[in-house]
């Protein structure tokens, strides 16, 4: 929430208006006659499917979105607007504050080649080339020399842990690593934005657990800005600054993690919040009172921490702790009772 | 009993039937009469086809042109021009390619001009044909293994001592020659077919009619265009090679995962990079797999190009079996076999080898395979060079071995023939008597008093109960059109050979594929036979069969049952085999019997794959029908055939090809529209 704020003075790398995406022949025409109140049920009686409906939103740069929706919610629909690999039927998309949709095709080409990378469910591995070739691929496409994109896809490699299998062909590699593959071609031409499409859904758990690891200690370095479509709502809430919960190409909220499990806004997205551990999605500031210098020890705590990595310790402590920010400024005060009544109660 | 029968379609079928038996029997045989016969309104088309052809060739559009040896500009249309530079052309490769295997002088020559004749150092020796079968030893080898390396070489191995060195580098020359010009043809029209729906839509019925139409009905036309020769054998199998081409790359493209096109596309890629960098690489094995549909089309083709003045073992086929002589047609049809066969394994293998990882070997090690070809190369060349002193008075066997000089099995063949004759002549002779007059004859007899109206009513009836007025209108057209000409009693003959080929074959199809489908090693086994019945030329099938039952309508039959089994058969087995294992599972759990199990759960689910192999079951045998003309049927076959030796024959050629691609396309339709319902209906695809 307080990251929005501050941010709020630029602008977006990513900006939305009003986007609709409506598969159909006559689309144009039903989406013109609606006034922009699209109703799924009629558009469907007229054959057309609506896949994205009235989207607007904003992602701050660094800012890691994620869009959870379950099959047929339009998650991967509105990804695929904001990468242009389908026009959006109306509405405006802005990219670093340029308008996506009116680019011709070799400024299309241009974005695509210096500003975005994209991983995909199915992985997409060229299945003729080596690991290091299909690294290397975007920025041979782009006309960088042999020598040099060869070097900067070997830096590829090491980054995401496959050194000594670059000359492998997808066919000899398990899920996981061809993910890895992917997500190396998707950073080879340093983009700033970062599309990925239910990136880890294909894989086992146990590797999709470590690929989620692996993509937050990524993160962590690069710092790029992220779209991210998944229909896990655990793996929104492992990795999201923001989450915005789609239904029938609606976004029925957007907010941070903690915001959604506390207040969900409608019946939906309710059902997804049930039944999560919310002391795994909390942070210690959503429980914290105003200061009370009397009664506070000197332990202190982070707002920023999630309740259950500290929740052991502040339990043990049975006195009241404070609370400070990332400045090791106070900020508040925490009483372990409300810790308890987080895990335990409802 | 109205929503009954609404929703019934035996019942519909059986009223249908009801009602042509009615009209069969009614309307009187009377050539006056529109009910009986149509009257042949359309019996101009081939005169028309005829004059466009003269005027294309002789009179529009035409520039004048310098004739050195006349010395003076003479009038030539530009058509003429055009058709006789690309007949040149492809005279040109193909020579080149022969000197290359059997020796000569003239592709040289004419590259470096002038009066090469005296040049005797000029003369380009021929690659010796231990060359060529080390070779292939190795080529099969790099391809897959020592099987294959062996398999190759020893094929032609057996052709070069047989004495068929010279036909079959002869045809080997076309089949270089046309089937890279039918891959970059194909290739590209299947890419243009995939990048744009409107050349998709264009393009889908000319290669239905390119596919279905026998080969002899544009065999004319080409002759007439391009002349007689080897280049109208080479054009002829250019036609008929590509259509495969360019449909397995629209295939194998559209199979593309949309996401790889994706990720190409966020890749940056252009087009042009997407096509040749993510999309034609991508799609490479199916590709490949149309290589490999390109060369047996081809061989087939220049074996049947033949009868238009192609050299190789189809012309010495023809020859042969115009003279009777079975024994050497038999020993010609085995060297077309095998190479057949060759030619198959070895596209094949190209098509499944996945690329390995070379870049960290060294240039020695990368083109081994090469180096080992040439420095063999040059030691048999040598060989070759002092042998020559050696077979001082004959021939030089270790060069070339010629024709007629090699070993020959044909004596024994032809005793083998001879004895079958004298053993079974009399079994046979009753069997064919049979067939012909209580069977053959009685199906013709009642194909023939059929009234136009009550086929009309079958026909179009069937199409309204499977696909509705849609189906009814295109197939009523189809067969209108032929209705319409002069030629509809022969049609029917065409039709009353080939319903009982197609009923027969289905049934022997089924059958066996039933049986063998049962486990999975005969299943394979089953697959393979087809595989190497489906690798070799039609024209081979008549071999045996005039062998076995003489020049007379059985033969026909027999071979047009044989070469259409083979498709009912397969998909047969690819249908029942397709089941899915969790319902073989329920079924056993349910307690059926191995019968029960194949006649309420393998077969209804299977049947609509089968109905595709029926539908491929009757081009084929219409293919086989057309062809069994050479052995003298009297169905549109024999005029089309006949064509070839008439000057007019242009017109008439086409149209009874066409004709003849029709009745495919009719039934083609009608099989095709109630498979697609029946595989919804089932929830498979």
């Amino acid at each position: 929430m307080s990251q929005s704020s501050d941010n709020s003075s630029n602008t977006p790398v990513i900006k939305c208006e009003s986007v609709y995406k409506i598969f159909g022949s006559n689309a144009f025409k039903l989406l013109e006659n609606s006034n922009g109140q699209v109703d799924a049920k009629t558009f469907q009686e007229a054959g057309c499917i609506v896949g994205v409906n009235n989207a607007s939103f904003g992602v701050q740069k660094g800012e890691m979105m994620v869009v959870m929706g379950l099959s047929g919610s339009g998650k991967s629909t509105l990804l695929r607007c904001i990468s242009r690999l389908t026009d959006a039927t109306a509405g405006k998309i802005f990219i670093d504050g340029e308008d996506l949709l009116s680019m011709n095709s070799r400024q299309l080409i241009e974005l695509r080649r210096n500003k975005m990378g994209m991983v995909f469910q199915s992985f997409a591995l060229l299945p003729h080339k080596t690991v290091i070739e299909n690294i290397a691929f975007p920025l041979q496409v782009k006309g960088t020399n042999t020598r040099e994109s060869m070097a900067k896809a070997l830096e590829m490699v090491e980054l995401v842990g496959l050194k000594g299998r670059e000359n492998y062909f997808p066919r000899e590699l398990s899920g996981g690593q061809q993910q890895r593959v992917g997500i190396a071609r998707s950073l080879a031409v340093e983009p700033d934005i970062w599309f990925l499409d239910e990136p880890f859904s294909a894989l086992d758990p146990l590797i999709r657990k470590e690929m989620q690891d692996e993509f937050l200690r990524l993160q962590a370095v690069l710092n790029k800005t992220i779209m991210f479509v998944t229909h896990d709502f655990d793996e929104a809430l492992r990795l999201a600054d923001r989450i915005a919960i789609m239904k029938d190409g609606i976004i029925e909220q957007l907010d941070t993690p903690d915001n959604i499990v506390l207040n969900p806004a409608t019946e939906y997205v309710k059902k997804f919040t049930e039944d999560v551990p919310r002391e795994k999605v909390l942070k210690i500031e959503s429980i914290m009172d105003a200061y009370d210098s009397n009664n506070s020890s000197s332990t202190k705590v982070s707002k920023d921490a999630i309740i259950e990595t500290l929740a052991e310790s502040i339990l043990n402590s049975k006195e009241i702790l404070t609370v400070v920010d990332n400045n090791n400024e106070i900020v508040g005060s925490l009483n372990p009772a409300k810790v308890i009544k987080v895990i335990f109660g409802k | 009993m109205l929503t009954n029968f609404k929703n019934s379609r035996p019942q519909q079928f059986s009223f249908l039937f009801i009602v042509f038996l009615l009209l069969y029997f009614l309307v009187p045989e009377d050539e006056n009469s529109f009910l009986w016969r149509l009257p042949p309104l359309l019996k101009d088309i081939p005169l028309l086809i005829n004059t466009l052809l003269d005027n294309l060739m002789f009179k529009w559009l035409t520039v004048p042109v310098y004739d050195p040896d006349w010395q003076m500009y003479e009038d030539k249309p530009v058509f003429r021009i055009i058709t006789r530079s690309i007949a040149d052309f492809l005279l040109f490769l193909i020579i080149f390619i022969r000197e290359i295997f059997l020796g000569g002088l003239q592709t040289i020559g004419s590259i470096t001009g002038g009066a090469f004749k005296e040049l005797k150092w000029l003369y380009l020796p021929a690659v010796p044909w231990t060359a060529v079968v080390i070779g292939l030893f190795i080529l099969g080898y790099r391809l897959q293994g020592l099987g294959l390396a062996f398999i190759a070489s020893i094929g032609f191995f057996y052709v070069s001592i047989f004495g068929q060195w010279e036909p079959t580098m002869e045809t080997l020359s076309l089949v270089l020659v046309t089937a890279p010009i039918c891959f970059i043809l194909g290739l590209s029209l299947g890419i243009l077919g995939y990048l744009s729906k409107k050349v998709e839509k264009t393009l889908q019925p000319i290669l239905n009619i390119a596919q279905t139409m026998p080969h002899f009905s544009y065999l004319v036309p080409i002759l007439v265009l391009f002349g007689i020769g080897d280049h109208a054998g080479a054009v002829a199998t250019i036609i008929f090679a590509t259509p495969p081409m360019i449909r397995l790359t629209i295939l194998g493209l559209k199979k593309i995962s949309p996401e790889v096109v994706e990720s190409g596309l966020m890749s940056g890629c252009n087009r042009f990079q997407l096509l040749f960098r993510v999309l034609i690489p991508t799609a490479r094995r199916d590709i490949l797999i149309g290589v490999n549909q390109v060369i047996m089309q081809c061989l087939a083709m220049t074996t049947i190009a033949a009868f238009i003045g192609a050299k190789g073992l189809g012309f010495n086929l023809k020859v042969a079996l115009n003279g009777l002589k079975i024994g050497k047609a038999a020993e010609i049809g085995i060297c077309v076999v095998i190479i057949a066969v060759v030619l198959d394994k070895l596209s094949l293998a190209w098509a499944n080898k996945q690329k390995d990882y070379f870049a960290n070997l060294n240039f020695y090690k990368k083109n081994l395979a090469t180096i080992y070809f040439i420095l063999l190369t040059a030691i048999l060349g040598v060989i070759a060079y002092f042998s020559a002193f050696y077979f001082e008075k004959g021939f030089n066997y270790l060069y070339l071995i010629p024709f007629g000089e090699g070993l020959t099995i044909a004596p024994i063949l032809d005793a083998g023939v001879d004895w079958i004759w004298e053993t079974f002549f009399y079994y046979l002779n009753i069997f064919n008597k049979f067939l012909i007059t209580n069977v053959l004859f009685v199906m013709k007899d009642a194909y023939l008093g059929m009234p136009v109206v009550s086929t009309f009513v079958l026909v179009m009836g069937a199409g309204y109960i499977i696909g509705g007025l849609r189906s009814c209108i295109i197939v009523g057209a189809l067969i209108l059109f032929i209705a319409l000409s002069e030629y509809w009693n022969r049609a029917l003959i065409t039709a009353y050979m080939a319903t009982f080929a197609v009923g027969v074959s289905a049934i022997l199809g089924i059958v066996t594929g039933s049986l063998c489908a049962r486990n999975e090693i005969s299943a394979k086994f089953i697959l393979g036979v087809c595989d190497f019945f489906q690798t070799f030329p039609s024209f081979i099938y008549l071999i045996p069969v005039i062998l076995l039952f003489g020049i007379t309508d059985t033969s026909v039959m027999i071979a047009a049952i044989a070469y259409a089994s083979v498709p009912a058969t397969r998909y047969t087995v690819e249908g029942l085999r397709s089941v899915p294992s969790s319902l073989h599972d329920a079924a056993s759990m349910s307690g059926v019997s191995n019968f029960q199990r194949w006649k309420s759960i393998e077969l209804p689910l299977a049947f609509p794959h089968i109905m595709l192999g029926i539908n491929q079951t009757l081009i084929f045998a219409l293919m086989m029908i057309v062809l069994g003309a050479l052995i003298g049927t009297e169905d549109l076959g024999q005029i089309i055939m006949g064509c070839l030796s008439r000057p007019n024959g242009a017109g008439i050629g086409l149209t009874l090809g066409i004709f003849v691609s029709f009745i495919c396309l009719a039934a083609d339709n009608l099989i095709r529209t109630w498979a697609d319902e029946r595989k919804k209906l089932l929830g498979i695809e």
